[in-house]
């Protein structure tokens, strides 16, 4: 049996991972994947707490946060495609036209 | 086997709205670009309906996810004249900007399902969902003119920024969840009174901070602000300053004061923190500004700061401020903005030079909003300033007020710029403008509204006070 | 109809202001329609009011509350008394009549429904500030007469010295509102209220306090009084702070008319004595209401007895009409005072109105030296202009007799100061005949002495000018049947009903005695009246020959006792002085700008600063989301180990 705290670190770790691949990576495929990581972080402790705790409410969520993650993943490339299409960037050191 | 339908009657404003905006876009393939205003009477037709309904449905459903009471629904009263006001200033200026497509009016329709849903939900998963549902549609807003590179970086960054905030929202809920054994605002309530609370529960809580405070721009979260603002098309900056702020105060007032009750000493130390430093950073930065929709939103981030000290004063009056001071930012804000929108070239500062020469009656109605936007009475900026600064001070944080008031001098100077401008410098170019009825009338109801709460605002706040709670 | 009657007093003029400001441009030549409509109502609605009030009925309501916290109370209210009432009937009747002769007068001005908005603005500041039942609507009504006058005064903007005028009216007003800003504050800040009736009900406890200052003990009730009438000093435009009314003249005639001769200025007369109780309190508040307002009323005669310009030469007497009013307010005598800002209104506004008339018919001439003659020309303007002055003058019968005799009566039975007052006052009263009437006769009798091109144009005003001329003619010989003296067969209806607020004065004097004040007053006043027909009619040679023989008293009446000149030297250029050498000398030492520019400065500089933190780079600003959240953290660990 794997205590909850184990499944917790896990987590914790993954989101850790993901939020530092987000503040360090310039390419914005890889923040995307990185916000996907930290997403399922969450989603991972939700189901061990959802196991801990015996009940459906966590399962629940990370249902809802796949699909919502899923949408996001949508609307995020959506924008990066007319992004592409204007300016052929894809890092966002090259997409600081509006600053101060 | 059978499963119970739930009481619908709570949530009918909400399914109307998803309803008409589901069928909008099923319509809008089939509708001529010249018609299309017709998709915005719609959508201002039904939020009127909403409006109308909303006293009517008040209770509990899905077992407790969903609650529509009155303070829940006079935020949505707050999200819909945003969506109101917004939809009139937007008509003609869309078609100017080349960013007229259907989907325009759905998504702040969409937008604005979110916010209600997030206002009612007494459930953090449903508050998520909420979340989303108007994040997402805000962050297509912000890119809606898809040739334009301002406005394709302003989508990225709220997108990417607005994301990376959902995600330690969701941790911070997901360990909520795990220590409190529940997800729904009252028992997590009920969790923690009995038991004491621990280091990882207050992680919890400062990561739901974190969030929110993302949503309504409160440093140091706040610098997606600025940017958005200025990339977005001038109404759905409009939009953004006032129905998503208002959404994220409407969850900051439910999940703190409910559901976080037993912890108030901390998060009212962490928001008086947060609240000064966005008074600072608005206040200061606005100053240095030399582009009006920059300076607007610099303006809006302050405006968040004050609000706060409501939340801060962690009593109803304090809260009963808050929302009375949103409403009453609504009017005045979507006012500064309509003009903005009605000039032909209102993007910097100083298009405003010599506005009074050439269009004195704009240039006057500008003067009201910024004086409002100061609070300078007789002004609403000046009731709701009040208010809040009065309810801080009754519950004990008179400091925090001496130096909101401090900010609030600073804030003059930049308002005050903008009256200067318009009425001392000599004009450089004749500024041309457009008008149309809507954005008239968008100016008209702000103006009133401005002037109205501003000389009998008891009058008019116990109004809509007594209509909805 | 309730308490709605009563809101629409002030609001009626509001809604006129509204719609022409907002559609006027549409209508251009039609906006004095709605103008006219809105004063109209009004002043309906205010004669009813005052026949309820004379049925004895006192309204004091609270509309709603403004804003409440906690002690802090502040609310919109009526308070309709007698003095509320009288004040109506003044502001309503001379506005309606203003109005309708603007139509003619404003004619073809490219302003017009701008300048009817404004009137109309102007109408409901002046109602709010009577009506108000707080001091707080006082002083809102009291800032917005003083921004119309200000808007109306540099109404032709284009004109420089119309600009000019209006921003000394606006800055010569800021020094009395500065007195009178904190008498508000401390009533606030000892008696914790700004209702009038609470104030007047807990007044008393302030007797016998009083405050220190520069080592001075002086009483609070006194200084209350005395910054209070700081306020009334600079808008009634009494010594020192008269100077800004006769440059006000620059605004359009009607302007004068109503805003500088029947209701704003009289604010003063009218917070002095809503606010009786208190200055009744104060025996050296009193004192100086009564002394300055003698002194000005004799400084402002002199002067006026020189000038050449018509409007100014009104303005001046009005200066000395307004002193004479606070010198009753002084002497306790304030139902005295009252009355005679009520035919006051009448008699002066008609002067203004017929000034006005007379310069329309000579194209904006303004010299009563260049006219003459003019009776032949344009007689409804001559009689009604004879007869407010007749009034003025006070010759038995018409208005002006009856206030003017029972300020004289009641001050020569008020003590030491009284005599004082009750001498100067008749000396005045000598003055104002005569200088009336030299207008009079310089300007309609004798020979035109304009050009001949101007004496073609000459002609009498459209009806629209002279009917209200014929109104306000009426009123400037019946206004003051209401206050006939017992001893002249009347009842003095104005001081009984005024009594239960204003009070009325201890009279002891002898029916011997104010038969004696009558027959002074009335004799000096044929006195002035002779001289200006012996001057100017049958030896016209008098004057220069005076002027010649009394050279320097001439130049210094002529110059205004160079208050101007004085106040250049004291205060303007020495400010400016202080401005362009000091400061500047400073500046270049970087100390002044370090103070006054510096704090703006610093805080924009800090933001330029703290704006190169907002890089446009995305990854920054998640750092600073990242940073954020960990400082919390880190901050509510640390204490929470604590």
């Amino acid at each position: 049996m794997v205590p909850l705290e184990w499944y917790i670190t896990l987590s914790t770790v993954i989101f850790i991972i993901g939020v530092i691949g987000f503040l360090i990576r310039r390419n914005i495929i890889i923040m995307l994947i990185s916000i996907e990581l930290m997403l399922n972080a969450v989603n991972l402790s939700l189901v061990a707490f959802s196991h801990y705790l015996q009940d459906l409410k966590g399962q629940i969520l990370v249902i809802f946060v796949i699909t919502v993650a899923a949408a996001e993943a949508a609307i995020g490339l959506a924008i990066l495609v007319s992004l592409y299409r204007n300016k052929a960037v894809v890092h966002t050191d090259k997409i600081t036209e509006m600053k101060g | 086997m059978n499963i119970p339908l739930p009481d619908l009657t709570p949530i009918i404003p909400e399914i109307i709205m998803s309803i008409v905006t589901c069928a909008l876009l099923t319509v809008e393939v089939f509708v001529k670009d010249k018609t299309k205003d017709f998709l915005g009477i719609i959508c201002i037709g039904t939020a009127l309906a909403v409006m109308y309904m909303i006293p009517m449905s008040q209770g509990v459903t899905f077992g407790g996810m969903f609650i529509s009471d009155g303070y829940s629904s006079y935020f949505k009263f707050i999200f819909l004249i945003s969506l109101i006001l917004t939809i009139l200033i937007s008509f003609k200026f869309i078609q100017r900007e080349d960013a007229e497509f259907g989907e325009y009016y759905s998504l702040l329709m969409f937008a604005t399902a979110g916010m209600m849903i997030m206002a009612s939900s007494a459930d953090l998963i449903l508050l998520y969902l909420g979340l989303e549902l108007m994040a997402l549609s805000t962050y297509i807003l912000a890119g809606i003119k898809r040739h334009d590179t301002r406005s394709n970086e302003a989508a990225l960054k709220y997108f990417l920024l607005g994301a990376f905030s959902s995600a330690i929202l969701l941790f911070g809920i997901s360990l909520t969840y795990g220590l409190t054994t529940s997800t729904n605002i009252y028992q997590i309530a009920e969790h923690l009174k009995q038991g004491e609370t621990s280091i990882t529960l207050l992680i919890a809580m400062i990561m739901i901070i974190c969030a929110f405070a993302f949503k309504i721009a409160s440093a140091p979260f706040h610098m997606w602000a600025p940017d958005v603002y200025q990339g977005a098309p001038t109404s759905v900056t409009a939009f953004f300053s006032v129905g998503p702020k208002a959404a994220g105060f409407a969850v900051i007032g439910r999940v703190f004061f409910i559901a976080f009750e037993s912890l108030q000493m901390d998060w009212t130390a962490i928001l008086i923190g947060l609240a000064i430093l966005t008074m600072a950073v608005g206040n200061i930065l606005a100053i240095v500004q030399t582009n009006m929709k920059r300076m607007l939103a610099y303006s809006s981030i302050a405006h968040a700061g004050y609000a706060l000290l409501g939340i801060i004063a962690g009593t109803t009056e304090g809260l009963n401020a808050v929302m009375t001071y949103l409403l009453i930012y609504a009017f005045m804000n979507m006012g500064a903005f309509a003009i903005v929108i009605l000039l032909e070239k209102g993007e910097n500062i100083k298009d405003y030079n010599g506005l009074s020469k050439s269009h004195p009656l704009v240039a006057a109605m500008m003067l009201v909003f910024m004086f409002s936007l100061t609070g300078i009475p007789p002004t609403a900026g000046f009731i709701g300033k009040f208010n809040i600064f009065m309810a801080a001070i009754n519950a004990g944080y008179t400091w925090v007020v001496v130096v909101a008031v401090c900010f609030s001098a600073i804030s003059a100077y930049y308002y005050m710029r903008i009256v200067m401008n318009m009425f001392m410098k000599p004009m450089e170019a004749e500024a041309k403008i457009y008008p149309n009825p809507a954005n008239g009338a968008a100016l008209l109801i702000s103006l009133l509204m401005v002037f109205i709460i501003g000389i009998m605002p008891s009058v008019v706040i116990g109004y809509t006070f007594q209509m909805f709670m | 109809m309730t308490m709605e009657k009563y809101v629409l007093i002030p609001l009626l003029p509001l809604i006129g202001f509204c719609i022409n400001i907002w559609f006027g441009r549409f209508y251009q030549e039609k906006a004095h329609w709605i103008s006219i409509l809105a004063v109209l109502g009004s002043f309906i609605l205010s004669v009813i009011t005052f026949i309820e009030v004379l049925q004895g009925k006192v309204i004091n309501y609270d509309l709603y509350s403004w804003v409440i916290s906690g002690n802090f109370k502040v609310s919109i209210g009526f308070l309709i008394d007698q003095l509320t009432a009288i004040m109506l009937i003044v502001v309503t009747s001379v506005s309606l009549l203003v109005h309708i002769y603007s139509v003619g007068y404003m004619h073809g001005d490219s302003g017009y429904y701008r300048f009817f908005s404004y009137l109309n603005l102007f109408t409901f500041s002046m109602l709010m500030l009577v009506t108000g039942n707080n001091l707080m609507q006082l002083y809102f009504g009291w800032e917005a007469v003083g921004l119309c006058s200000y808007f109306l005064i540099g109404y032709y903007f284009r004109k420089q010295s119309a600009a000019d005028a209006g921003k000394k009216a606006f800055i010569v007003n800021r020094f009395g509102d500065f007195g009178f800003g904190i008498g508000v504050f401390m009533v606030f800040i000892y008696l914790e209220t700004l209702h009038y009736t609470d104030i007047f009900a807990n007044i008393h406890t302030l007797q016998g306090q009083t405050i220190n200052i520069l080592g001075f003990e002086i009483g609070l009730v006194t200084l209350i009084a005395l910054l209070l009438f700081c306020g009334a000093i600079g808008k009634s435009a009494q010594l020192p702070l008269h100077v800004w009314l006769a440059d006000a003249m620059e605004g359009p005639t009607p302007v004068s008319a109503l805003i500088h001769a029947a209701t704003m200025v009289t604010a003063g007369v009218f917070l002095v004595a809503r606010f009786n109780p208190l200055f009744s309190m104060s025996e050296t508040a009193m004192m100086v209401v009564a002394l300055t307002g003698a002194i000005t009323s004799l400084f402002a005669a002199t002067i006026a007895l020189v000038q050449n310009d018509i409007k100014r030469i009104i303005a001046y007497s009005t200066v000395s009409q307004l002193g004479y009013m606070f010198l009753a307010c002084g002497v306790g005598a304030y139902g005295a005072g009252i009355f005679h800002l009520f035919t006051h209104a009448y008699f002066k506004a008609l002067l203004f109105l017929g000034a006005g008339s007379v310069m329309h018919a000579m194209a904006g001439q303004l010299d009563i030296q260049k006219m003459g003659g003019l009776r032949k020309y344009m007689p409804i303007t001559f009689w009604t202009f004879m007869i407010a002055s007749v009034s003025i003058a006070g010759i038995p019968g018409l208005a002006g007799f009856f206030s003017k005799d029972e300020i004289l009566w009641l001050a020569y039975n008020a003590g030491t100061v009284g005599r004082i007052v009750w001498v100067i006052g008749t000396i005045v009263a000598g003055l104002t005949a005569f200088y009336s009437f030299r207008i009079v006769f310089l300007t309609f009798f004798g020979k035109f002495k304009g050009t001949h091109e101007e004496e073609h144009h000459l002609h009498e005003s459209p009806s629209s000018m002279t009917v209200p001329l014929m109104i306000l003619a009426v009123g400037a010989i019946s206004a003051g049947w209401v206050g006939i003296p017992p001893l002249l067969g009347g009842t003095n209806m104005i001081g009984h009903f005024l009594e239960p607020v204003l009070g009325h004065p201890h009279v002891h004097g002898t029916h011997a005695e104010e038969w004696m004040v009558i027959a002074i007053s009335v004799v000096v006043a044929l006195g002035g009246i002779f001289t200006a027909a012996v001057m100017y009619l049958w030896a016209p040679g008098i004057p220069q020959l005076l002027g010649r023989t009394f050279r320097s008293i001439y130049t210094v009446l002529w110059n205004k006792y160079y208050v101007d000149e004085l106040y250049d030297y004291t205060i303007v250029r020495p400010t400016k002085w202080i401005g362009s050498r000091i400061l500047v000398g400073v500046t270049d030492g970087k100390i002044i700008e370090g103070i006054v520019n510096g704090v703006p400065k610093l805080i924009a500089e800090f933001g330029e600063r703290f704006r190169k933190l907002q890089t446009g780079f995305l990854q920054h600003y998640a750092m600073g989301m990242a940073f954020g959240l960990f400082v919390i953290l880190s901050l509510v660990l640390i204490f929470v180990k604590q």
